[in-house]
């Protein structure tokens, strides 16, 4: 799959994946618990982070948006395909680079309770960076600096020699993210970081984010499955089907005129404000369930449960390709030309079973 | 979806110290509170003021012992209780109470090593066991596995038939049976911690393996071992006496708990002080160490501080 070719502006990258693969193995329960098959989180993912822009990453639960986002700061190791950061090749760092790439990316984490340590300050967890990297020299300098980024997060620095369970859950993400601004990032990571808080305080968290992400020149990586919120924040979104980004563009070109089923169908499901309106939405139901990702299905992987399912989509795996009519708004999809790998030459005979028949064969 | 604006957020309502200093010092240690916690449990806090007790009476014996342990008297010899010899004397008529207060000194410092050496060996293994996984933990947790198979008195006797009798041997015979029960609770501990998120929040930034190791994970997975380390001082103290009752451990005429046991045995039906004295010294203790690691338990687990108002 080649992205190069698309009718787009030459731009910025920051943070690239190519072919990016990361599979869990499934393990036998004979001794020596030999590998049977493999969860396919992340399948083959291309995309592009562009500097300074913020890329809302959605889809619904366990189509590996996480691992994916995990994988790009190598938080869990990739099993195939490469990831650059700033021209970098990301899976390829020895221990000294791979430090200087954990200060230049950071990692903002779904739930706040359990993401800092019950034991240490606020102050400790703020500076741990700063000890890491050496970047504020003696310990007044860190305990100035921690003042700092604390209130650039709009916390009270006085706050800072009090322990976590001290504070309520929008109070903890914002010390998550002083912590993962403590190192001057370029590259953020926000792993659904508004996901468990109310719902009043996600609001003050993510203009927090678009703030400091317009303040400090951020580039962000928002994953999340609230499609209200990935729109408000993002510059561009992704969406990701089963391991796979299925569509790509500009945030008002994906939100206001999707061109895979999958995307339409993800947006009819976001209530509407207003009680007429809300009425008479229509929704495109999907039957059935998201398949295993540990037996995708041969083709499109979205055909089981696609409306507009049709010849060729068992056949050929679709490849982006770019469609409507904004620049750089890619999808894979078959309704907009049979672009992609046919199955035969992917010789993967896992593939084209159904899901259970798959997993036993694979047991045998 | 619908591009509803977000209002922007209020100022942060956390102000309420506002102008202090900041630091990177905790506002009140973690370990004030805990043990602020442990006063309000009056089992506990008693066990503990017992122990304090008989560690001071360790600390100070020779000034606190009315005579010495080795003076031998035989006009005195086999004398009960009284005002003059309040434990009563033994055979050789030396005083029981004086020899008690000389033992206490002995029993607990070779508990205390005993338990400290297994604590350092047996927590290291059990933190790479645990952290690292793999096959480091198969190579490690099956050698603990042969010493733990093992039973304590026969392996402690044959590291004291090897190295020799004497309180170092007896406290390094005592550790070796403990190391694989440190081992196995800190691997327990640290197989839970490691898969918190907070750790890997910290590797996320950075953070070397060392450092997650000691500040992140070890702290988080203290508390089974802080309350093993207090259940172990009373098996320690208690193995102490067992080998020294068999002659392995301390040798006469120096005294210990275990020694004094084991001499008084012969004496029970004509002299019961002899041996019940040091017999009650040896209960309370144990009692007591198995007091506070119960009450330690309570109190260091994270629910129970919930529950306490302590947050999580």
């Amino acid at each position: 799959m080649d992205l190069t070719k698309r009718a787009e502006p030459e731009r910025d990258v920051l943070v690239s994946a190519r072919g990016l693969e990361v599979h869990f193995p499934i393990r036998g329960s004979g001794f020596r618990r030999r590998p049977i098959g493999a969860v396919r989180a992340v399948d083959g993912v291309d995309l592009d982070v562009y500097r300074g822009e913020t890329l809302g990453l959605v889809g619904e639960s366990g189509c590996g948006k996480s691992t994916l986002g995990n994988a790009l700061l190598r938080l869990v190791p990739p099993t195939g395909g490469r990831v650059t950061f700033d021209g970098i090749d990301v899976t390829a760092l020895d221990r000294r680079r791979l430090r200087e790439l954990r200060r230049r990316a950071g990692m903002v984490f779904q739930d706040p309770f359990a993401s800092l340590d019950p034991r240490r300050t606020v102050a400790q967890t703020v500076s741990e960076p700063l000890e890491v990297h050496g970047l504020a020299g003696d310990r007044r300098e860190r305990a100035a600096r921690v003042g700092e980024l604390l209130e650039l997060v709009g916390l009270d620095p006085a706050v800072a020699g009090r322990y976590p369970h001290e504070f309520s859950g929008g109070q903890r993400q914002r010390v998550g993210i002083a912590r993962a601004l403590a190192g001057e990032p370029d590259f953020l990571v926000c792993d659904e970081a508004i996901a468990s808080l109310d719902v009043s305080v996600q609001a003050q968290v993510l203009n927090l984010l678009r703030r400091l992400q317009r303040q400090l020149g951020l580039t962000l990586l928002f994953v999340s499955h609230d499609l209200s919120a990935v729109r408000h924040i993002s510059d561009r979104i992704a969406v990701m089907y089963l391991g796979r980004i299925v569509e790509v563009g500009p945030a008002a070109a994906v939100a206001g005129d999707p061109q895979m089923p999958y995307t339409r169908a993800l947006l009819s499901a976001v209530p509407v404000p207003h009680p007429e309106l809300e009425r008479s939405r229509q929704r495109v139901v999907l039957g059935g369930d998201v398949p295993s990702p540990a037996a995708v299905p041969s083709g499109c992987r979205f055909r089981t449960r696609c409306p507009d399912v049709f010849e060729p989509c068992p056949d050929v795996d679709p490849a982006l390709q770019p469609v409507g009519s904004a620049p750089g708004h890619l999808a894979a999809c078959h309704l907009h030309g049979v672009v992609g790998t046919p199955v035969a030459a992917e010789a993967d005979g896992a593939a084209d079973r159904p899901p259970r028949a798959a997993t036993g064969s694979a047991a045998r | 979806m619908t591009g509803q604006p977000y209002p922007e957020p209020a100022a942060s309502p956390t102000a309420t110290e506002a102008g202090r200093e900041p630091s990177l010092r905790p506002a009140r240690p973690r370990w004030r509170e805990t043990l602020g916690l442990l006063a309000r449990n009056p089992t506990a806090a008693g066990a503990a003021t017992v122990l304090v007790l008989v560690a001071l009476v360790a600390v100070f014996d020779q000034q606190l012992a009315p005579e010495g342990p080795n003076e031998i008297s035989v006009e005195d010899r086999l004398q009960p209780p009284s005002t003059e010899h309040w434990f009563g004397t033994d055979d050789l008529g030396r005083d029981v109470l004086s020899r008690i207060i000389l033992g206490a000194s002995v029993s607990l410092r070779v508990g205390f090593t005993a338990v400290g050496i297994a604590l350092v060996v047996g927590t290291l293994i059990g933190l790479l066991a645990g952290y690292y996984g793999k096959w480091v933990d198969d190579v490690l947790m099956r050698f603990m596995d042969v010493i733990f198979a093992f039973p304590a008195v026969l392996l402690a006797i044959a590291v004291l038939a090897v190295r020799g009798p004497g309180p170092t041997n007896t406290a390094i015979a005592i550790a070796v049976v403990y190391v694989p029960i440190f081992a196995r609770v800190t691997r327990a501990s640290v197989l839970g911690v490691r898969e918190e998120v907070y750790v890997r929040a910290s590797r996320s930034v950075g953070a070397s393996d060392l450092r997650l190791l000691t500040r992140h994970i070890l702290p988080n997975a203290a508390p089974p071992i802080i309350v093993q380390t207090s259940i172990s001082l009373a098996f320690a103290v208690l193995a102490e006496a067992a080998l020294s009752f068999l002659g392995l451990g301390t040798q006469p005429p120096n005294p210990s708990w275990g020694l004094m046991l084991a001499e008084g045995r012969g004496y029970i039906e004509l002299a019961w002080w002899i041996a019940f004295f040091p017999g009650m010294a040896i209960f309370l203790v144990v009692l007591c160490f198995n007091l506070l690691g119960d009450g330690l338990r309570d109190v260091l687990d994270p629910r129970q501080r919930t529950a306490m108002g302590g947050g999580r």
